[in-house]
């Protein structure tokens, strides 16, 4: 761009500032992020005294040893799982359709129903009438509870409508009227293949929501077996260490007592578990991370 | 292009089999979809608008197609809906859920207005009027609450708002390559951590005697700090570690903006002499206004809602001076103490501020910068 004319000295300072600027930046964000993976598998003391500050120190496996013999963490796990699976395909139901259906101009009342929808977004009856609703349905300590109550987002939907608005090409409907094909057919045999990009941005959305939600769960289920991952987590990453910090000895909860037995094991289990709760969004971000990206800059495309 | 044209053509014979029907009725649609069609351009409005009235007042002479008119004007919208019915049985699941999940509390929320007991139900419950709205206000922990609530939404704006448009510019500026790559990619991706593991970080990192922090302020010779009990550091505790989850993935809607800037506008600059800095300030930070003005409204909207999730998480007996907002106290007076209709009525009455702080915001933002919501 700026090859015909030559930097002055003021542009080479602000392009050395900047470059220090970023990198700072990336550092900042970089730096805990592999704090926590030297943690994990470094000698506990090594790390509680500070020794060990940037590559592990007294190379142990034995936090990840007893992270895989913990029954609740891989209760959690799999239900987490099914949480996520079930909870996404759902979220895809209640938003995949009824966006199409609005970002077709020829729907009567479309401007109704978004109204209906967008309001939402800006008030809500709370808490509390939620939570009764809930409880209301008999959906407390059930499966339902982390799955329906959260089924669609407004500004998924929205997101989704654009995109539709946006990359199918009206000629495409009014031929396949003319051709006599039904909106369900067009749907299902047209529109579906051609918008494969935004249901992987939203099965990414949703599926992330669902992986890292904890409070439906923490207010829905009392029943241990159903507790997804976040809330086993909850237990061992804040529940155990507040009491522990406050009271400085270790009043820890049964799930961390289940956990482990030497209190100094319990640092190296949470480094753990921090690593083993985000592994699947580690895995697969860096392949998904313009798929995100994509679906954030749709949404800024105002609908 | 050959079925277009088929379509077209179907239009066109449409308006002959109009043509052959009614005279009348074809022109009174031409000038609907004329005014329809051509209505917001500048000199055409008024002429449009009296060509209707002329020949509405032609169609009300004639014999008696007024009537006619209504009756196929409402054929012609039950056959558009007919025709879509599957559209509506898409949009059916959806707003059945909204009018469950989303509505059915609004109307819930009159509890707060009863002194409700779960055996009666909602509806059984008896009216007490505005008491537990004047319980609120006079308890000793409002202006608490108020203080708590307020000062860390604004804390969080006043930080992390400029962040990420000054990372974005950053970013836009540096050239396109493996570095400008790692940043971005490294710089998202704690967004995707979970509250409860960014929460247990904290709580890490932040230990008097074992965390990360506390090492570095001992090694330079400082007194460790206990920040999660002491209510003075809450805040701060909880706005930088949002800083840092959220500032690299913020960046990412400035950046759409920054590459729909027109190149030109930047090489016509370079040619007059601009420095880099005048070229950000004068071209990159005015094509981001729009966006920062969508997101201060967003955010104003949510200033009494700030995102609890991480309080609750956060917060101990010994923090509580600084932590409890209005949102973890609802939490607690309401599903914990099971004081339903008080916790309610607190919840309404932040919904409802909340409601007025984005309308009021959107107007003066409509008014003063042509961006807004609606």
């Amino acid at each position: 761009m700026s090859t015909v004319i030559k930097d002055t000295k003021a542009d080479k300072v602000f392009k050395i500032l900047n470059y220090s600027f970023l990198f700072f930046a990336f550092i900042i964000v970089l730096y805990p992020l592999i704090y926590i993976i030297s943690a994990s598998v470094s000698n506990p003391s090594e790390v509680s005294s500070g020794k060990m500050w940037l590559f592990p120190k007294g190379v142990t496996w034995e936090g990840y040893k007893l992270i895989l013999q913990n029954d609740l963490i891989w209760k959690g796990y799999l239900n987490t799982i099914f949480y996520t699976v079930l909870g996404t395909m759902v979220n895809l139901l209640f938003t995949i359709p009824a966006a199409y259906a609005l970002s077709r101009k020829d729907l009567a009342g479309r401007n109704l129903f978004m109204g209906l929808f967008v309001f939402t977004m800006f008030f809500s009856g709370g808490l509390i009438p939620s939570y009764l609703l809930i409880k209301n349905l008999g959906m407390i300590d059930t499966i339902w509870a982390m799955i329906i109550p959260g089924a669609c987002s407004v500004w998924n939907l929205i997101v989704t409508r654009v995109f539709f608005q946006v990359s199918i090409p009206k000629e495409l409907e009014e031929a396949a009227a003319i051709d006599g094909c039904t909106n369900m057919k067009l749907f299902v045999r047209i529109i579906l293949p051609l918008s494969t990009p935004i249901i992987a941005v939203m099965a990414l959305f949703y599926g992330v929501g669902h992986w890292n939600s904890y409070f439906d769960a923490l207010i829905y289920l009392s029943n241990k077996d159903l507790y997804p991952l976040q809330l086993v987590l909850r237990e061992i990453l804040v529940v155990q260490s507040m009491t522990a910090e406050m009271a400085g000895n270790g009043m820890s909860s049964s799930v961390a007592e289940a956990a482990h037995h030497k209190a100094e094991l319990a640092a190296i289990i949470k480094y753990g578990v921090m690593i083993v709760s985000t592994l699947p969004i580690i895995i697969v971000y860096p392949f998904l991370q313009r798929f995100f990206v994509k679906g954030v800059m749709i949404g800024s495309v105002k609908g | 292009m050959p079925i277009v044209q088929a379509f077209y053509n179907k239009k066109q014979k449409s308006h002959i089999y109009f043509i052959r029907h009614s005279q009348v009725e074809l022109a009174y649609k031409q000038a609907v979809s004329k005014e329809k069609g051509g209505g917001d351009k500048v000199n055409g409005a008024k002429v449009t608008t009296n060509q209707t009235d002329a020949l509405l007042d032609v169609g009300l002479r004639s014999k008696e197609p007024k009537l006619e008119e209504k009756i196929n004007i409402r054929k012609k919208r039950m056959k558009k809906i007919l025709r879509n019915w599957e559209l509506y049985l898409f949009l059916l699941p959806t707003v059945a859920y909204f009018i469950i999940f989303a509505y059915v509390p609004m109307y819930g929320v009159q509890i707060a207005f009863k002194d409700f007991i779960p055996t009666n139900g909602i509806w059984g419950s008896e009216w007490v009027g505005f008491k537990h709205f004047t319980h609120f206000f006079e308890s000793y922990y409002f202006w608490d609450l108020i203080k708590n609530t307020l000062g860390i939404s604004v804390y969080e704006m006043i930080i992390g708002f400029p962040l990420p448009i000054l990372l974005a510019l950053s970013i836009n500026e540096a050239k396109d390559g493996l570095f400008k790559r790692t940043v971005q990619t490294v710089t998202y991706a704690p967004h995707f951590i979970s509250v409860v593991v960014m929460a247990g970080m904290i709580i890490a990192f932040l230990s008097p005697s074992t965390g990360m922090i506390n090492h570095v302020l001992v090694f330079f010779g400082l007194e460790p700090i206990a920040f999660l009990s002491d209510p003075k550091w809450f805040k701060t505790v909880y706005v930088f570690s949002g800083v840092w989850q959220g500032t690299g993935w913020g960046t990412i809607i400035y950046l759409a903006a920054l590459a729909g800037v027109d190149q030109q506008l930047h090489e016509a600059a370079i040619v007059d002499g601009a420095s880099r800095l005048q070229r950000i300030w004068h071209i990159n930070i005015p094509a981001l206004v729009p966006t920062m003005v969508i997101l201060f409204i967003l955010n104003m909207g949510s200033i009494l809602g700030v995102s609890f999730e991480k309080i609750l998480l956060l917060q101990n007996s010994l923090n509580m001076d600084s932590s409890n907002v209005i949102a973890t106290f609802v939490y607690k007076a309401g599903l914990l103490d099971a004081q339903y209709s008080f916790a309610a009525a607190v919840g309404l009455f932040n919904s409802v501020i909340s409601a007025i702080l984005l309308v009021v915001v959107n107007q003066i933002a409509r008014k003063k910068s042509e961006t807004s919501l609606w």
